[in-house]
């Protein structure tokens, strides 16, 4: 190790210059974008099908929660399967109706497709559980007042229900947006950031500073950029919290 | 009463089965591949024949059994370490009063909002400087002092009540012996809580273990799984996935056991 050197912010210079940086900051934006929204709508779709007298329930809400226990290395392994070209799953079925085989994760215009679809999967069934909480603790007789006034479930669902739930709403949205950060792992298997940088995220980016460029002063700069995100979001969090005590 | 359960509509019983399908499907489709010739694995008869060839050749093309041995030691290692660390600081946090608690405690609340992750820079020179490189101690290190389990521990000691401690006391119980017999017996369920989640992190923890280790005696299985299952390595389909299912199968099953369990304690640990 050299001896260290004060450089000022010559550092956080560095990262205004770093075309890259500003890559990732927006594959990162892209991939919250497309992994929130979806995962928290089919998590409260799952919750309220699995709070209902679904047949079969216990079976149902297992199937959503599995993959949460699973290593996400394991996870990749099994979707670089679908997404093979030729002999993956995706093709095969593209095959049956016609389409040309695809290098999915090959392109830059579907490679993070490919990795929201696969994040969907796998947070989906964990925020699921915090709704089916939520819903448990709803008095019953909202639902009995519902029924006497002759309200829908559709009715009952946006009226009562969603604005019940907006608190879990919010929490289960900061949870997701740290885990956009935090989740990398499967870039190991699936692109190693590429193609050309297109499906690169923050933690990867650091990761490959650090560890396959051997610039830890740079590293060590992204390693703030991102701490600094992550504190903003645990503040916003915290106040979340705070408030979600006082409703009760 | 539940009052619509009645007229859940059987359109919405069939997209409810078909989503959980779908979130089953690719773990089906790896048990399907791992358990057939390779030649067979997108070949969806029923009757082709059963094998278990794949989990031989996984089994002999990685030292997945060391990798196993690793990734148990290491659990055990950070789960006892975190289980008397946090026991003692949650008691000291919730029991005593001492110069600077509340400060300490703002910190361990810090580190309760920044994952271990996102330092493996800062933490890869630490473990550096302490020679630490490539040993199993340094996986386990930076999360033995959990600030998750400390927090958790000191709000659960917090709800039992004072009248308990101080009839121990009377008795002549030390104040380690009040811990021992009466907060600890108490907390039951919040260890067990805390275990789970535990135990699952780090089974499937990848990132750290993967920048601090470099050899075959340290590596645990999720490394040792990237490796295999990379691209580059040119293993074939039916035995990756074989070589996934070793990797995943203890955790799926003391899930598939203990549901209910796993789903309330990662609830408790998501919302803190």
């Amino acid at each position: 190790m050299r001896p260290s050197r004060f450089v000022g912010l010559a550092n956080y210079a560095a990262l205004g210059d770093d075309p890259i940086f500003w890559q990732v900051l927006g594959n990162n934006l892209w991939f919250a974008l497309g992994t929130i929204p979806t995962s928290i709508a089919l998590a409260m779709l799952m919750a309220l099908w699995v709070n209902d007298r679904l047949p079969a329930r216990a079976l149902v809400r297992m199937s959503y929660f599995t993959p949460t226990i699973l290593p996400m290395i394991a996870v990749a392994n099994l979707w670089l399967y679908f997404y093979t070209p030729q002999i993956g799953l995706l093709d095969k079925l593209g095959a049956l109706f016609g389409f040309a085989s695809h290098n999915w994760l090959g392109e830059p215009q579907t490679v993070m497709g490919c990795l929201v679809a696969m994040t969907i999967w796998k947070e989906a069934g964990f925020f699921m559980i915090f709704y089916l909480a939520a819903l448990q603790s709803l008095p019953p007789e909202l639902e009995e007042a519902a029924k006497i006034e002759g309200a829908s479930r559709w009715y009952y669902f946006w009226r009562v229900t969603f604005p019940l739930l907006m608190p879990t709403t919010l929490f289960v949205l900061v949870n997701a947006t740290i885990n956009s950060f935090k989740l990398v792992d499967h870039l190991f298997i699936l692109t190693k950031g590429g193609p050309d940088n297109a499906s690169n995220l923050l933690l990867y980016y650091i990761y490959q500073v650090a560890f396959s460029f051997f610039d830890t002063a740079y590293a060590a700069t992204l390693t703030m950029v991102l701490l600094l995100l992550l504190a903003t979001l645990a503040i916003v969090q915290f106040q979340l919290i705070e408030k979600r005590v006082h409703y009760r | 009463m539940r009052l619509f359960d009645q007229r859940i509509p059987v359109l919405e019983t069939g997209a409810a089965w078909l989503l959980a399908f779908l979130w089953l499907s690719p773990l089906l489709y790896a048990f399907w591949a791992a358990f057939h010739p390779a030649a067979l694995a997108t070949h969806f008869d029923p009757l082709s024949p059963l094998t278990l060839a794949n989990f031989e050749k996984a089994w002999t093309y990685a030292p997945f059994a060391r990798y196993f041995v690793n990734t148990v030691i290491l659990v055990t290692m950070i789960l006892s370490a975190q289980l008397v660390l946090c026991t003692l600081a949650g008691f000291a946090f919730a029991r005593f009063d001492f110069a600077g608690r509340d400060i300490a405690f703002g910190l361990v609340l810090v580190q309760l909002m920044i994952m271990p992750e996102v330092l493996i820079v800062e933490n890869y020179r630490t473990m550096a400087r302490l020679g630490l490189v490539d040993t199993i101690l340094g996986i386990g290190l930076p999360y033995m002092a959990s600030a998750f389990g400390i927090f958790l521990l000191r709000q659960t000691f917090k709800t039992i009540p004072r009248e308990l401690e101080d009839a121990a006391r009377v008795e002549g119980c030390s104040m380690l012996g009040v811990l021992w017999r009466v907060y600890v017996p108490l907390a039951r369920p919040t260890y067990l809580a805390y275990a789970l989640v535990s135990v699952s992190y780090h089974w499937n923890n990848f990132l750290w273990p993967l920048v601090i280790t470099n050899s075959v005696n340290t590596r645990p299985l999720t490394v040792g799984l990237a490796i295999f299952g990379a691209p580059e390595s040119g293993v074939d389909w039916a035995v990756i996935s074989a070589g996934t299912i070793m990797a995943v199968a203890p955790l799926l099953v003391a899930f598939l056991l203990f549901q209910r369990q796993f789903m309330q304690s990662f609830m408790q640990a998501g919302i803190k």
